[in-house]
């Protein structure tokens, strides 16, 4: 037996279990983090006897959704990135980079506008999800099934460009300069001022998005060697495909339609993480979860602790961090190329 | 396992990629599919694979339909290796050796004991055993079609499809991956490779297949693979001789005036 091997398969589990109590300890720290000092466990203790004091409500109705949502959004961000790098075969495929979360952030902002948003407390997710699968389906329509790099890339602007463009116009064309102004800044993506609502109501979105996707390990790792090859060995790629698209569309679409957009995560995890599972993209898909949750709650601990009022936004931020990399990904596959 | 292809008719466009071909391969059976480029070789082995609709015709496992038989099982049965292999990630030799188990695994399960077995005797037939830690692209290209070829027998099918395994290979490794193929072929599964090296399609396999403009135009022992033949086929005129009572077949020039399929 090969003991490589065998040491190689050990060393995923620690790996995973390590990023998984990294995100656990990240969730504890944005909760014990903010503009106000609080005591969480005193908090907890009065949550769980019922008592409406100060430091429960600033736990329930502020902390909590935060970070709950900043680790399911960073989750589906970062396992959404690696799964869709693992169906395009490209290392530069990410939700924001090729325009999925623009299209979620349309349907969603089309929802706003339309004020479907007040008719029905799950238009919100439904539409930034619906808004998702159609930028998802135009992408796959444009790069065909092998994206090369440059394909990818401009099929990502294209769809950005087009899904900002009708955002835009939703912005024009808007009635009340105020709702405007509203939107404008849900787009730059945040987790401030959600609630445990909104929370429930995307979360089961994400979750079923997460399960479709992470059914796909097996099916990306065999995708290494080639579509022939991949259905040599009994999987069928139309259906593999299909589950990828509503996956991401359900994972991302929910997640953005509470936080806006949030760009980068999945393309900047999956990478670092990467070289750690062996390039392997069945096994990149849980750990790009966990990293994203961490990568997210970090960054948004961060514009807490940051001096800069009013706060950063987080999709700024992390635009501010991403592009760059992006940048110098770019730089080195073209001398790799 | 009995594969058994009945007037396959492929057509891309206007081109007739196979215009009707008739093959059987059965098991312990090692066949060389040779023929000239665009012959349709590959396009027949993705035929033998199920991985290739057709226009008419159709391919039998056992006397069952692809459908009939299900990914799964055929997965399980039939392995094979694409003309120059590719690998989109830069994968360890052992994992990506270890894909080839793909079809064996169990829903929430790690590899059994018989996948580790698997991996480690593809690993060594394929002479690849010593690169197992190395990743794909340290490798030089005919290192990496040994490691494909090991992904390949790794699946441990009881039909071997190998489009071009030696195209890659240095002479040594040819004869090597010849002599594994044919090994695989007598412990039972049956084999068909792709090749365009005469000698090793003469020395090395029980039975030809000759294509030529989507035909078969020679089906049997080496002995069908005829100067009229080889002429038909390649426009080549040949030297042919025997050493150490093994048959060889050397391309020598194109033939002067051109000869009809027969």
């Amino acid at each position: 037996m090969s003991a490589a091997l065998i040491r190689a398969e050990r060393a995923y589990w620690p790996l995973a279990a390590a990023l998984g109590g990294l995100t656990l300890a990240a969730t504890f720290a944005s909760l014990a983090i903010g503009y106000v000092h609080l005591d969480v466990f005193a908090a907890l203790n009065d949550v769980a006897h019922g008592r409406a004091s100060l430091p429960a409500l600033v736990l329930v109705e502020l902390r909590l959704p935060r970070a709950a949502l900043g680790c399911a959004v960073g989750f589906s961000l970062g396992l959404t990135g690696a799964a869709m790098q693992g169906l395009l075969r490209n290392p530069l495929a990410d939700p924001g980079v090729v325009g999925v979360s623009g299209g979620a952030a349309l349907g969603a902002v089309v929802v706003f506008y339309s004020g479907l948003a007040g008719a029905f407390s799950l238009a919100l997710p439904l539409g930034g999800a619906a808004g998702a699968v159609v930028a998802a389906l135009a992408l796959y329509a444009l790069v065909g099934r092998v994206a090369g790099t440059m394909t990818l890339i401009l099929a990502g602007v294209t769809i950005n460009t087009f899904a900002g463009a009708l955002t835009a116009l939703a912005l024009n064309l808007s009635p009340n300069p105020y709702a405007a102004f509203e939107i404008m800044f849900w787009l730059m993506g945040s987790l401030v001022d959600r609630s445990l609502p909104q929370l429930w109501l995307a979360l089961p979105l994400m979750l079923a998005g997460w399960a479709l996707l992470m059914s796909s390990a097996p099916a990306l790792d065999a995708l290494t060697l080639g579509e022939d090859t991949a259905t040599s060995l009994g999987f069928d790629l139309k259906r593999l495909r299909l589950t990828l698209v509503a996956g991401s569309a359900l994972a991302v679409g929910g997640a953005v339609a509470v936080t806006g957009a949030i760009g980068f995560v999945g393309l900047v995890v999956p990478h670092l993480l990467r070289p750690l599972v062996g390039h392997r993209p069945g096994r990149l898909l849980l750990v790009s979860g966990f990293g994203g949750a961490i990568a997210l709650l970090a960054a948004d601990i961060a514009v807490r602790l940051l001096p800069i009022h009013p706060e950063l936004k987080l999709g700024v931020v992390t635009a501010l961090i991403g592009a760059p990399f992006l940048f110098g990904l770019i730089d080195r596959l073209r001398r790799e190329a | 396992m009995r594969i058994e292809a009945t007037n396959a008719i492929v057509r891309f466009g206007e081109q007739n990629a196979l215009a009707g071909v008739d093959c059987a391969i059965g098991p312990g059976e090692m066949v060389a599919l040779i023929g000239p480029n665009g012959a349709g070789k590959t396009t027949l082995m993705r035929v033998l694979a199920g991985l290739q609709p057709l226009q008419a015709g159709e391919t039998r496992y056992d006397g069952r339909g692809a459908r009939d038989l299900g990914r799964g099982e055929l997965a399980r049965r039939v392995a094979f290796l694409a003309q120059g292999g590719e690998a989109h990630w830069p994968l360890r030799v052992d994992h990506l050796v270890g894909l080839g188990r793909l079809p064996h695994r169990r829903a929430f399960s790690g590899p059994s004991a018989a996948d580790h077995a698997a991996i480690e005797a593809a690993l060594a037939a394929a002479d690849v055993a010593h690169l197992r830690a190395r990743t794909l692209r340290a490798l030089s290209g005919g290192e990496r079609a040994r490691v494909l070829l090991a992904r390949a027998l790794a699946v441990e099918a009881e039909m071997l499809l190998a489009d071009e395994p030696v195209a890659a290979l240095d002479p040594l490794h040819q004869l090597g991956a010849m002599a594994l193929l044919r090994s695989v072929a007598r412990n039972g599964a049956g084999v068909v490779a792709v090749l365009h090296d005469l000698t090793l399609a003469v020395r090395f396999c029980d039975r030809l297949i000759v294509l030529a403009g989507g035909r078969v135009i020679a089906d049997g022992p080496p002995s069908v693979l005829t100067d009229a033949v080889v002429a038909a086929a390649y426009g080549v005129d040949a030297l042919r001789g025997e050493h150490r009572g093994e048959p060889f077949i050397v391309p020598w020039a194109a033939t002067l005036t051109p000869t009809p399929l027969p």
